[in-house]
């Protein structure tokens, strides 16, 4: 009996796990992508590039949870978008905000963007990247130097700085240049 | 023979300084008439585009991240973003497209004058861009 409800608690654990995955993710297409388990999604919508990218780095959403894109992405916060107008029509916005929001960390099946959505669980929205629990861990052991000190860099926010597959939503180790700090290891 | 001749040369100077209208800039140009705009004034335009406003961080014009020459690219005082030439003779993109010329005249007036641009100003801006 005891063996049994062991059984069956398994079973349905596992039914659950499956049927969330299936739901926020096409499943083919997970299994067939082979970054799915390491990094976050790249941007594939090309409204969301343009608009984003056209003032800064075109972050992906899967770096932010919903709840933050929510606080961004609308027409009031975008009029004061860290210090800039950043409106855009309504229609725009709301194609980016959907796409935001679908694809946001806590939405997403990549295992980067898990451990943000993760790391931003049960605490206030973060508006910025740089505030995520995760992305500073990350990034705490770089002497300033090498950041805020450094002309061709100057703040966490430049992710592609560095990341030299950023674009690609790669931001694996192995990837990283710093400018003017070329024997950088971690 | 020779009237033809100067009527070639009239009409050459004529398209040539309309060289770089594109039909949005046109519409825009008869939609910022049409919002009470006078005739377009490139020169006004040019004391513009380099008047200094207080901004947050010390002075700001438009020609802080445009640069001035309008054949080279500028770059966003904050983000750093390269910003592509503001002249349509070395960039083929500009002027193109209604809806972005809107979206940056909203955006690029409010952060830098602090207050969206009238149908004149804008008009004189891009009359004096078009020309450039």
């Amino acid at each position: 009996m005891q063996m049994k409800s062991k059984i069956a608690a398994l079973l349905s654990g596992l039914l659950l796990v499956n049927g969330i995955a299936v739901a926020e993710e096409n499943l083919v297409e997970a299994i067939v992508t082979p970054l799915r388990q390491k990094e976050v999604r790249p941007v594939d919508n090309k409204q969301y590039k343009d608009e984003c990218g056209s003032c800064h780095f075109a972050y992906q959403p899967g770096l932010l949870p919903g709840k933050s894109w929510e606080k961004l992405l609308n027409e009031k916060a975008l009029t004061e978008h860290f210090g800039e107008n950043a409106e855009l029509d309504k229609d725009v916005l709301a194609n980016i905000r959907d796409y935001a929001l679908a694809n946001a960390a806590d939405k997403s099946y990549w295992k980067r963007a898990r451990k943000i959505a993760v790391s931003t669980e049960g605490v206030e929205a973060p508006l910025r990247i740089t505030e995520v629990r995760y992305i500073k861990r990350k990034h705490h052991d770089i002497p300033e130097k090498m950041i805020k000190g450094n002309k061709d860099v100057k703040s966490l926010s430049y992710c592609d700085a560095c990341h030299t597959q950023a674009s690609k939503g790669v931001f694996d180790e192995d990837t990283v240049k710093i400018p003017n700090y070329p024997d950088w290891d971690d | 023979m020779r009237k033809v001749f100067a009527l070639l040369c009239v009409v050459g100077v004529f398209a040539s300084s309309a060289a770089f209208a594109t039909p949005a800039s046109d519409a825009l140009l008869a939609k910022y008439k049409s919002e009470g705009a006078s005739k377009f004034d490139a020169a006004k335009a040019k004391k513009d585009w380099s008047k200094e406003v207080k901004g947050e961080d010390g002075t700001i014009s438009c020609s802080t991240c445009h640069g001035s020459d309008f054949t080279k690219s500028g770059e966003h005082h904050k983000t750093r973003k390269v910003i592509e030439p503001m002249s349509a003779r070395v960039n083929a993109e500009r002027y193109t497209d209604e809806k972005k010329i809107e979206k940056w005249f909203k955006r690029n007036c409010k952060d830098t004058w602090g207050r969206e641009c009238t149908a004149q100003e804008k008009g004189d801006f891009l009359t004096f861009l078009l020309a450039q």
